[in-house]
């Protein structure tokens, strides 16, 4: 009897275990509203009101980190809901997805719910939005940051020429730097983030040869500990000036706050992370390149197209943190800088994907 | 690579190896105490999730580090009641209750994350704690006595968990416990009493290690610990189930990991070798393990759950 209730005891006691396990990993019901919604499963309509004569655009965003990152996944994110009650849209929202494999199980599903649009933005998705694309040619898919559309006809492709914002900062930072010695924290050298680390180095060599950046690639996206103690070797080398790409950097970004170390930042606006420090942030708007890919679906046209945000398009734009004073001559170099880069009459040197 | 032996790169270096070392360290630690009692927690990287939520959510509302690491210390132990009822209680297979309790804390401190906080906001970090007349000794002193204070808990508590272990009554039933089970049982001593004391007491020191991480760097993030509660768990073994071993695995994946990034920063290691040099510590570690492992015998009853006349 005893052996029995025990028995009894424990399947209940496991079962209340996977229960709790399961609520907490489970999906968030709540809507997305611009910094709310992540950790799973998000729908938000947004833009519809019971008099709206059209269907509402069904967009699904799958991305690596939070919404919230101040990264990357923050300013598509940002991006979806600024266009959202212009462009008619109801948005669904799978984050923190950075295993791949989870990722396409994601879009797969969105696909088969019939969404007109899934944006899977990351550059480690391709190989799934090339297979799961192909199986559904009525949905219209998006990714990034990439230039390959693999040759398929409801496939986009999107990407930032970050090198040029990175040029542009470092203009500033070559200009700003008294120690001659600057640091820059990048995650792996792939993609987005390698393209600004090469503008920022191309932008602080054009402004000052004798400036020595020094480049740590961490080897992880996420790995805020091992960002932070990459931000220390730069101080204890003498850097007076730091940037750095992806989600980890907010460790970098403590580091340099705590030695006073100026910060450019990138994808968002850092500045509130911290505002005694960060000078300036290349923010990415990708609702440009977003209003491209809408108004194509909306004219019958699923995708078989390549854009790219950058300086002369609106869809990189340098932030200047008012609280961080930049001499004027400085400010003046990186000013032409934009307009240089803008007009065509500088070149970062660094190649875009294709 | 000269560049790289000088005294104030030497220096940074190795303090930056003993701060990266420091939540290896505790969680190992506190990992050591349960598996020497023969209980195998492998939920360790969920409850420092938790727990390093728990004290960076502290420090934010109301800006006292130590109450933070109380809260986190506390929390921990709460996951360590849980652990001990699901592995000792009911007898789970220990290996999946843990993956069930690391799943947890993951979700759970990701869901805390995004419902009270949000976008990322810094906090205040442990400050400096300089040891008077030690901290003076040139590079010495920069390097072992100039840390936060959590650094200096951690170190001690090596000595402190070995005398425990090693000298005291109640290690000698610790280490009974995980060699011979029934033979403690029969001599009226209760299994279960002792296996639910080192399971809250090590994940205590888990809760721990995710303060001295999430108030070390000011900052909380999704998945913050980036799999160091499993790092933790090899270190046990490969520190042969001792203290002064595991603070010795620790402290090889700090300074392994604090060198390549040095390494990096002064240009020894190309921008094109940056991926693979990343890996270095991992491989280090686990290269050292097999050596280790195939000397030394695990306790006993290590990860079975103890039934009367079973």
């Amino acid at each position: 009897m005893k052996d029995g209730m025990f028995r009894w005891a424990r399947i209940a006691a496991l079962v209340a275990v996977l229960a709790i396990v399961a609520a907490a990993c489970g999906d968030d019901a709540e809507p997305a509203d611009g910094g709310e919604a992540t950790g799973g499963t998000t729908t938000e309509a947004t833009g519809t009101t019971p008099a709206e004569p059209s269907e509402p655009l069904q967009v699904a965003l799958i991305a690596p980190s939070a919404t919230n990152d101040l990264a990357f996944t923050q300013s598509m994110f940002d991006a979806l809901n600024l266009l959202a009650d212009a462009e008619n849209l109801e948005i669904a929202v799978s984050d923190n997805l950075f295993v791949v494999e989870d990722a396409a199980t994601a879009i797969r599903t969105y696909a088969s719910d019939g969404y007109d649009l899934v944006i899977a933005h990351g550059s480690q998705y391709g190989g799934s939005v090339e297979e799961i694309a192909a199986e559904f040619p009525e949905v219209s898919f998006a990714w990034g940051t990439a230039g390959d559309t693999f040759g398929l006809p409801n496939v986009y492709a999107y990407q930032a020429a970050s090198d040029e914002g990175g040029y542009v900062q470092g203009v500033l930072a070559a200009g700003l730097t008294e120690s001659k010695i600057i640091g820059v924290v990048g995650p792996i050298e792939v993609g987005d983030a390698q393209l600004y680390v090469d503008g920022f180095k191309a932008g602080v060599e054009a402004t000052d040869p004798s400036v020595s950046v020094k480049v740590n690639y961490t080897g992880s996206f996420s790995d805020v500990a091992l960002a932070a103690e990459a931000a220390r070797s730069f101080v204890a080398a003498d850097s007076d000036v730091m940037t750095g790409s992806a989600q980890m950097v907010v460790g970098a970004i403590g580091v340099a706050s705590e030695n006073d170390v100026a910060w450019f930042g990138t994808q968002s606006n850092q500045t509130s992370l911290a505002p005694e420090i960060v000078v300036a942030s290349q923010v990415y708007h990708w609702e440009v390149v977003l209003q491209q890919i809408i108004d194509g679906i909306q004219a019958g046209a699923l995708g078989g197209e390549s854009y790219t945000i950058d300086l002369a398009n609106g869809g990189e734009v340098i932030e200047y943190n008012d609280a961080f004073a930049v001499p004027e001559d400085v400010k003046t170099n990186a000013d032409a800088a934009i307009e240089g880069l803008t007009s065509g009459s500088i070149e970062t040197g660094v190649t875009l994907v294709s | 690579m000269s560049e790289f032996f000088t005294l104030t790169v030497l220096t940074s270096t190795v303090a930056s190896g003993i701060r990266l070392a420091t939540p290896f360290l505790l969680a190992s630690l506190g990992e050591t105490l349960g598996q020497r009692s023969g209980v195998l927690n492998l939920g360790v990287d969920g409850i420092m999730l938790l727990s390093a939520f728990g004290a960076y959510y502290t420090v934010l509302e109301t800006g006292n580090l130590w109450l933070a690491v109380l809260v986190a210390v506390l929390l921990g132990a709460l996951m360590g009641l849980v652990t001990a009822v699901v592995s000792v209680t009911l007898r789970a297979q220990q290996g999946i209750s843990g993956i069930g309790v690391y799943l947890f804390g993951l979700g759970l401190s990701d869901l805390l994350f995004q419902k009270l906080v949000g976008t990322p906001v810094p906090v205040a970090t442990f400050p400096t704690v300089e040891i008077p007349l030690l901290s003076q000794i040139p590079t010495i002193g920069e390097m072992f006595f100039s840390a936060n204070l959590i650094v200096y808990v951690a170190f001690l508590l090596v000595p402190a968990l070995a005398f425990v272990l090693n000298r005291t009554t109640y290690g000698t039933k610790v280490r009974a416990v995980g060699e011979n089970p029934a033979a403690v049982d029969s001599v009226g001593l209760g299994v279960g009493r002792i296996r639910y004391s080192t399971v809250i007491v090590g994940s205590a020191l888990a809760g721990m290690a995710g303060a001295a991480l999430s108030i070390q760097l000011g900052i909380f993030q999704q998945n913050l610990t980036q799999g160091m509660g499993f790092i933790a768990v090899a270190l046990v073994y490969f520190g042969a189930w001792r203290p002064v071993g595991v603070m010795a695995g620790s402290l090889l994946y700090g300074l392994v990991a604090a060198t390549v990034l040095t390494w990096k920063t002064l240009g020894i290691i190309p921008e094109s070798a940056s991926d693979l040099a990343a890996m270095a510590p991992a491989v280090l570690t686990v290269l050292a393990l097999v050596v280790v492992a195939r000397r030394v015998r695990q306790p006993a009853a290590l990860a079975q759950p103890f039934v009367r006349g079973g």
